[in-house]
């Protein structure tokens, strides 16, 4: 019994920061519409700086100063981000403001590197509760008891602060409609900027108030990311009462979930919040979310044509050098095209359903992973040889999206995003917590091609029939009727449903076949690797493959290959830099605001203005 | 004849607040039905259930004798009803004429294929269609910088891709100069009376309704009061009473058709 009580304590205290930071970011959705994926960067920050002023103030007053100041400080640098990153995205699709605040979490996981070092840091303990109470004979923290009292304080002076305040009025009513906000001669602008530091102050805050328990490290920011979401999601986007409710049962969960099972904590939460979006698709106490229409950035999406004679050639000349390539060059450049060309292919799988169907997937290595541990797994428990493992990798990450994708898609747009993302989260912990069988964090290893493959020249043309195989029947995909229909259903799915297109199903078969191919990528990457760890499933992963498509250029048709083969070409050679991820994050942000067109679009556009492609009669 | 359409006591409840109660009509072949009403008086409400984006409380909608409330609407399209919105829905990242083949692709169940080429399938009927509505030398043209009158004629097109029965149009003209909503009015009118297909529509315009319509129905606070011939309803001191609490409706208009 002690103990029972003493784990729901330390369940509540957990809760603390996870509130924190899932009301800033239901906050910032709310009136900006901005899921802000930099959130945990924020939280991370607010360790970081936290733990700096600790090591400056004294005392009592000192510790519980520097937290508050670590939250205001937080908060004036999510000013900044808003400024600089976020105004001049409002008005654009969700993907684009998605990347943009995920060129903030690179830029800041370097400043933080840089200024507080790759170590660990150890947090402080708080003076004055260092020591443990104990109740029925179990120990708990004084410090648990003090973060249990302190949140609910939090969570009711943000609750007075929206609803019985001026200011919480102007939010509140931002929430429900922002144009009219602005029509009553509501600076919209600095409202946005004032939320933005409400949520980022809270995140900060949650941070510096962990600290004792533990610590800063520089992957807080992708840790707590997939649980606020989670949180986020199961008490409703929006709802501050929700947030705090979802928060405790997460953490609660969390707790028991370490004594009873601790080789499942991880997946408990997923296990819970699919659960609970099959009763209430839009969490414990949200209200239905009606995805609003998108606005545009640049130029509006042209019609597709299939590629001329003289594009048709000039392909099948690239192929033919790609083709030759163990001839005229050595091993090494041998197997970087090998990894770029199933790079390709997991990011075209992806471009193809965020492309045409305008589906915005944050978890898509789950099935570049998923494919990739299906085929180990089948190697190293079954002796399965290299040819049937290629036919069930795909297989296998085919039926993972099936699953996946019925769940994702009964939502849209971010919550879309979020929950893929939180699937990818779901099989990364799987991978990592059930070491008896995936090997956890030491991976699977010795898992090679068959003999007659094992040369790399002989790989090399495994994956390239395999790999353009794919891009190109993903690209015919594009042009038949499915990709025409998945493209009316992404245009506008009310004329799609009124004219007999089951909309749903389009995009449940197309986010299977994205699965699927990715899935292909995954089994051809584990075999040239030898070895399959944990990483490749990480959330990281996935916003690789949609950076790519994304700096590849969305509009287009190539987007995701030419994405994927520039940048896993330069990747080599950029990694080489202490601060790469700085100079990414920065290029990204960037390119969001200054180039939405990508690296294909911009090259068609500069090729029409110089004479070399036509230009079509409704873009001059 | 039987009815096209037939529908008896339909109603709908949020709440307490019954939008639409117990209306019942019908529909005879190649009529040019026409619901009017003032705002509020439940006109959407009833289209949204005739057109299955809302359940109705209760109440029967029989297509051609088979009960369609409550269906999905792409299974009520599948039946022969089309439809076009009153803030039009097109696929903007399309082609005019891709717009039309898509819908025929739909009725033609090739959505799922993956070996055909979609720009090539069905082009010619396509086209046919395109030229009905006399926007045929824009098929190439990019959907999304259409005019606004041209995107109401290219969803006048896709909604007769499949060969309707029945047509379903929620203020065809709205959003329109006065002289573009004539003139539409009047070519959907010839092409519905070329075809033989029934129309049930909604309009705000009554310089649209009283020119065009076969037959009008009245809706206020959500019951229909009033059914029948273009003079009748101009006469019907309820429906006088409910648009100008009194005063001499329509006379405008008689005097201009006069």
């Amino acid at each position: 019994m002690g103990l029972f009580i003493a784990q729901i304590l330390t369940g509540l205290a957990n809760a603390g920061a996870l509130f924190m930071v899932a009301s800033g970011l239901s906050l910032i959705f709310g009136v900006t519409r901005v899921v802000n994926f930099a959130h945990g960067s924020f939280y991370m920050l607010g360790a970081y700086v936290g733990y700096s002023l600790m090591q400056v103030l004294p005392g009592m007053v000192g510790f519980w100063g520097a937290i508050l100041l670590a939250g205001i400080i937080v908060g004036l640098i999510g000013v900044i981000v808003e400024i600089c990153v976020l105004r001049p995205v409002y008005s654009a699709p969700e993907l684009f403001q998605l990347v943009a605040t995920f060129g903030v979490i690179l830029v800041i996981q370097d400043l933080a590197l840089m200024i507080w070092g790759p170590q660990d840091l150890l947090g402080p303990r708080a003076p004055g509760l260092k020591g443990v109470i104990r109740i029925m004979g179990e120990p708990v923290p004084q410090y648990d008891i003090a973060l249990i009292v302190i949140t609910p304080f939090v969570a009711f002076g943000l609750w007075y602060l929206i609803t019985k305040t001026r200011v919480g009025t102007l939010v509140r009513a931002a929430t429900q409609d922002r144009e009219m906000v602005s029509a009553l001669g509501v600076n919209q602008a600095w409202l946005f900027t004032g939320v933005f530091f409400l949520g980022c102050a809270l995140a900060g805050l949650g941070g510096a108030l962990q600290l004792p328990k533990g610590g800063a490290d520089l992957l807080m920011d992708f840790t707590i990311l997939g649980s606020v979401f989670v949180v986020v999601v199961i008490g409703g986007m929006g709802s501050l009462p929700g947030a705090y409710l979802a928060a405790v049962i997460i953490s609660v969960l969390n707790v028991f979930g370490v004594t009873y099972a601790p080789q499942s904590t991880l997946v408990l939460m997923f296990v819970v919040m699919v659960i609970v979006l099959m009763f209430r698709p839009f969490g414990l106490l949200g209200k239905e979310e009606i995805a609003g229409e998108h606005g545009q950035v640049g130029e509006p999406e042209r019609p597709i044509k299939p590629a001329g004679n003289r594009v048709r050639w000039l392909v099948a000349a690239g192929l033919l050098i790609l083709g030759l390539l163990p001839f005229y060059s050595g091993n090494f450049a041998v197997v970087l095209v090998t990894d770029i060309m199933i790079f390709c292919l997991f990011a075209a799988s992806l471009h193809f359903m965020l492309g045409q169907g305008g589906l915005v997937s944050f978890g898509h290595a789950a099935f570049f992973g998923g494919g990739a541990y299906a085929a180990a797994l089948f190697v190293t428990y079954a002796n399965t040889p290299m040819e049937l493992a290629l036919v069930l990798a795909p297989i296998c990450a085919g039926l993972a999206a099936i699953v996946i994708g019925w769940v994702c898609l009964r939502s849209t747009g971010v919550y879309f995003a979020m929950l893929t993302l939180a699937f990818g989260q779901l099989l990364w912990s799987l991978a990592f917590q059930w070491g008896d069988v995936t090997g956890g964090d030491d991976g699977l290893v010795n898992i090679w091609p068959s003999d007659w493959a094992s040369d790399n020249d002989i790989y090399y043309y495994l994956a390239f029939v395999l790999c353009i195989g794919g891009i190109l029947l993903l690209r015919q995909a594009a042009h038949a009727p499915f990709g025409y229909a998945m493209r009316a259903a992404r245009d506008s799915a009310r004329q799609a449903e009124a004219m007999g297109i089951n909309t749903k199903r389009i995009q449940w078969v197309a986010f299977t076949f994205a699965g699927i191919m990715a899935g292909l990528a995954g089994g051809l990457f584990v075999f040239s690797k030898g070895s399959i760890f944990p990483n490749e499933l990480e959330t990281a992963r996935s916003f690789d493959a949609l950076i790519v498509v994304f700096l590849g250029g969305v509009k287009t048709l190539s987007g995701g290959w030419v994405g994927a083969a520039f940048f896993e070409g330069i990747k080599d050679y950029l990694t080489r830099f202490e601060y790469w991820r700085l100079a990414l994050g920065l290029s990204i942000i960037i390119v969001v605001i200054l180039g939405p067109e990508g690296i294909v679009g911009s090259l068609r556009k500069a090729g029409e203005r110089f004479g070399i492609l036509k230009v079509p009669e409704d873009a001059k | 004849m039987s009815p096209i359409l037939s529908v008896r006591n339909l109603s709908r409840n949020f709440g307490a607040i019954k939008a639409v109660e117990n209306v019942s009509f019908d529909l005879a072949k190649g009529e040019l039905l026409a619901l009017i009403g003032p705002n509020g008086a439940g006109k959407s409400t009833c289209f949204n259930m005739l057109m299955g984006q809302l359940k109705p409380s209760s109440g029967t909608v029989q297509l051609l004798g088979k009960n369609i409330a409550g269906m999905q609407p792409r299974k009520i399209w599948r039946m022969g009803v089309g439809r076009t919105f009153q803030i039009t829905a097109t696929y903007a990242s399309m082609t005019v004429v891709e717009n039309v083949q898509m819908a025929l692709i739909s009725h033609h169940r090739r959505l799922y294929s993956l070996t055909t080429f979609a720009h090539k399938l069905y082009r010619e009927e396509a086209l046919a269609l395109l030229d009905t509505v006399g926007m045929v030398d824009q098929a190439e043209r990019h959907c999304a910088v259409l005019a606004y009158g041209d995107l109401k004629r290219l969803e006048l097109a896709v909604a007769l891709a499949h060969d309707p029965i029945l047509l379903l149009m929620d203020e065809p003209t709205a959003g329109m100069a006065p002289r573009e909503r004539i003139a539409l009015m009047q070519l959907t009118a010839d092409i519905l009376d070329a075809k033989g297909i029934s129309v049930l529509f909604t309009e705000h315009d009554m310089d649209v309704v009283f020119a065009h319509a076969h037959r009008i129905m009245v809706l206020n606070r959500g019951q229909l009061i009033a059914n029948g011939t273009v003079d009748e309803i101009r006469n019907n001191p309820q429906v006088q009473e409910v648009y100008l609490g009194g005063g001499t409706l329509f006379k405008a208009q008689e005097d201009a058709h006069a």
